[in-house]
């Protein structure tokens, strides 16, 4: 039988009856490229492939878009998710489901101490229910976030990274947690964190280290590992700065849209420049500590990271505003705001504090710092050196003040109330020892101690007294140089890029915070808005971050300006890899670093 | 059972050294780029001299009073370069300075009326306890001071 082939071949087959069938079951007339298409039939013959409706895509490719819509939609911003939510593109029970498939997938970071999976999608599909009512509560309904585990939140384990607290179910919701809730935010879980919020790794928790995901992007691997070297070679991954270590890594490896941290001493700025992500500390006294558990009470802030400034902003106005539950609250009404798309800079004066120029700055960090100096000089604006002569000391004072705090808010746990509770039954006292020393680790027994020393009698004076009055003079220097004119301060954010987590854990807890915190810590000093937004990419592939410091309760000026320095520097988007094949190899990795 | 123990943790030893620091030479840039390192940075100062090594009865006091304990030298060595650290405080002048307990010491504190808005939680708040007895926690009993230094048995006793 003669089949037909070639250029007369590639006519539309006839939808006559069917010739006899060939040898391959085909009728002969038919070209090559309709065989394989082609439907048999029962009766021998074939028939061929109907036409389809519609868009003429098949099911195959159309799942394949939908997947990788979901994937762009992880990747976009809070705003532009919002906006899909609303148009109905997305739904936020598939928004969610993402998100968790995402976690899963992304278990090995240990970005998340506890995923609340049955009560996020319960929250979903009520803002679901609420989007096709049209009656979302705002912007945030329906926006999947991740909220640092020193936050209480209400029937949901909340254990600050440590065995004192391990099982310890809230009975009440932090008001920070329940105005994102009030705003039908939908609560994913529980972030990672240094025990007690104590440290600049994210590496001193019970449940482990958390791993940065930029040791898994295609950024980080492609300038690490030697070409000499085998592929299969995995890269020492890097530590993800802390202590809300968790919350930047859920954040940049897109589990999240935004999360909280907290911020003491730089635990917000620092793993959000680290992981290439933005840290806002507002002002002291803006959003309620309500429900926050307390590292330094005049100090800590509930800290907020997000992947881009706008969104910070959106964040701000949903959680700033005064609390009776918190007397530290100032009483200002707080009017939440847009940010404007500043074009012109040429009014602002920008300051460069020359003693943030530390020891052991990277050359890298510096040249990055004086570029974005250039930046502000080039577009107009005017750009001046100033002095902030105590800066050296504010590290120093914030030991004192910080372990002194930490005695006080520590003494709560006694086991009696809730949370761990030893064995032993001598007397109160001994069962309050043993429980405080089975439950706290080295370092939050350590600054314990410390404060207890500084706040003795004999030393009162000479440290506590004199911590305090260091203090004053730290915020009279940047009330001084903002009184100058100066609008924003312009810093680095850390000393470095992020280290391996094999050399960072050769140091000790205080050593790491002391040299970390430098940069940051003053402004909590002074209660000073800061931000951290990401700047560019290191040698290493890793990002980093420089610092805006504002005036008190000036947040839309100093978001103002970090969103034009944001649209300047255009900081690449973190290309994490597949990583579903790595997933026993290195799951097994990290089950050998929480137990080590 | 012995639950605060000084233990073997006293040794007698000098400071140990304080870290490196890797000095950073800079760039050279004009007036309003960031200048080489001021002198003097905050991780090696001019050395004050530490008083002396922090006494067993004061350590025993600490204990007692915050309710952890050392459990090891290394722990004492930690308090020791805690306050060999705080000591650099004193190089500062602040004659004349008055303490800041809070920065928002210029505005008036927060008090709202003395009306009861909230409560009735006795059943969450008995949740959490391990140990209550009907609407009590329940404690050890009380009134019984932790051991006195002469009952414990310490690296000290043997130099008794």
């Amino acid at each position: 039988m003669r089949i037909a082939i070639g250029p007369s071949g590639s006519r539309a087959p006839q939808r006559s009856a069917p010739a006899p069938p060939a040898a391959n079951g085909l009728p002969p007339s038919w070209p090559p490229c309709q065989w394989r298409r082609a439907v048999l039939r029962q009766d021998g013959g074939a028939r061929p492939p109907r036409r389809r409706k519609g868009r003429g895509l098949s099911a195959g490719v159309r799942w394949r878009r939908r997947r990788r819509a979901g994937r762009t939609m992880l990747r976009a911003s809070l705003r532009q998710v919002s906006a899909a939510l609303k148009e109905g593109r997305v739904t936020p029970t598939e928004l969610c489901q993402r998100c968790l498939a995402l976690i899963k997938s992304t278990k090995f970071l240990n970005a998340y101490i506890t995923v609340t999976e049955e009560t996020a999608l319960k929250q979903a599909e009520e803002s679901e229910e609420r989007y096709k009512r049209g009656q979302p509560l705002g912007i945030l309904d329906g926006i999947p976030i991740a909220v640092k585990d020193n936050f209480n939140t209400a029937g949901i384990e909340t254990t600050c990274a440590s065995n004192m607290l391990k099982g310890y179910i809230s009975p009440y919701n932090a008001t920070v947690v329940q105005k994102l809730l009030d705003q039908g935010a939908v609560l994913l879980g529980k972030t990672n964190l240094d025990e007690f919020a104590m440290g600049s790794g994210s590496t001193d928790g019970v449940f482990g280290p958390v791993r940065n995901p930029w040791s898994y992007s295609k950024q980080y691997k492609e300038k690490s590992i030697p070409k000499s070297h085998s592929e299969d070679k995995e890269p020492d991954w890097v530590i993800s700065g802390g202590s809300s270590g968790g919350s930047a890594a859920a954040v940049s490896s897109f589990t999240c849209f935004a999360a909280l941290g907290s911020d003491t001493g730089g635990s917000t700025r620092n793993p959000a420049a680290h992981c290439g992500v933005v840290g806002l500390k507002p002002t002291y006294g803006l959003i309620s500590r309500h429900g926050l558990i307390p590292l330094v009470n005049s100090m800590d802030v509930p800290g907020i990271l997000t992947r881009c400034v706008d969104d910070a902003a959106v964040l701000l106005g949903s959680l700033a505003g005064h609390d009776p539950k918190d007397s530290t609250t100032i009483q200002d009404d707080f009017k939440p705001f847009e940010l404007p798309n500043l074009t012109d800079v040429s009014k602002l004066s920008i300051g460069i504090p020359k003693e943030y120029h530390a020891p052991g700055l990277s050359s890298e960090i510096l040249a990055f710092w004086s570029k974005a100096a250039d930046l502000f000089k080039n577009a107009g604006a005017k750009v001046v050196e100033v002095s902030l002569p105590h800066t050296r000391y504010s590290i120093v004072c914030y030991h004192v003040l910080c372990t002194a705090e930490v005695a006080s808010n520590m003494a709560r746990f006694d086991g009696l109330e809730y949370g761990h509770r030893s064995d032993v039954k001598d007397s109160t006292e001994s069962m309050y020892a043993a429980t405080r020393r089975e439950g706290f680790n080295d370092v939050v027994r350590g600054r314990i101690l410390s404060g207890n020393y500084f706040l003795l009698k004999q030393n009162y004076e000479k440290y506590f007294v004199k911590a305090q009055k260091v203090r004053r003079l730290i915020a009279s220097d940047f009330g001084k140089v903002f009184r100058s004119g100066v609008d924003i301060l312009l810093t680095p954010t850390t000393l470095s890029d992020a280290a391996p987590y094999t050399e960072f854990i050769q140091e000790d807890n205080r050593t790491r915070s002391a040299q970390d915190d430098i940069l940051t810590q003053a402004a909590n000093m002074a209660g000073l808005p800061a931000i951290n937004v990401p700047t560019a990419l290191s040698e290493r592939g890793l990002p980093v971050g420089l610092q805006f410091i504002g005036r008190s309760f000036q947040e839309k000026q100093l978001l103002t300006v970090a969103k034009w320095f944001e649209k300047q520097v255009q900081f690449p988007v973190i290309q994490l890899e597949e990583v579903k094949r790595h997933d026993s190899g290195v799951f097994q990795q990290q089950k050998s670093a929480s137990f080590s | 059972m012995r639950v605060l123990s000084l233990g073997r943790w006293l040794r007698a030893g000098r400071v140990p050294p304080r870290g490196r620091v890797r000095l950073n030479s800079g760039h050279r840039h004009s007036g309003h780029r960031p200048q080489a390192p001021p002198q003097g940075p905050a991780q090696v100062p001019p050395r004050v001299p530490h008083q002396q090594k922090v006494s067993v009865e004061v350590l025993d006091h600490l204990e007692h009073l915050a309710l952890v304990d050392f459990r090891d030298s290394e722990g004492v060595e930690r308090l020791q370069k805690a306050i060999q650290f705080a000591d650099q405080l004193h190089e500062v002048n602040t004659d004349g300075v008055e303490p800041m307990d809070s920065v928002l010491e210029d505005r008036c504190l927060y008090l709202r009326e003395d009306d009861v808005t909230e409560g009735n939680c006795t059943k969450e708040l008995l949740e959490n306890a391990r140990e209550t007895v009907e609407e009590y926690f329940v404690a050890p009993p009380g009134n019984i001071p932790l051991l006195k230094l002469e009952e414990q048995n310490t690296y000290l006793q043997g130099s008794k």
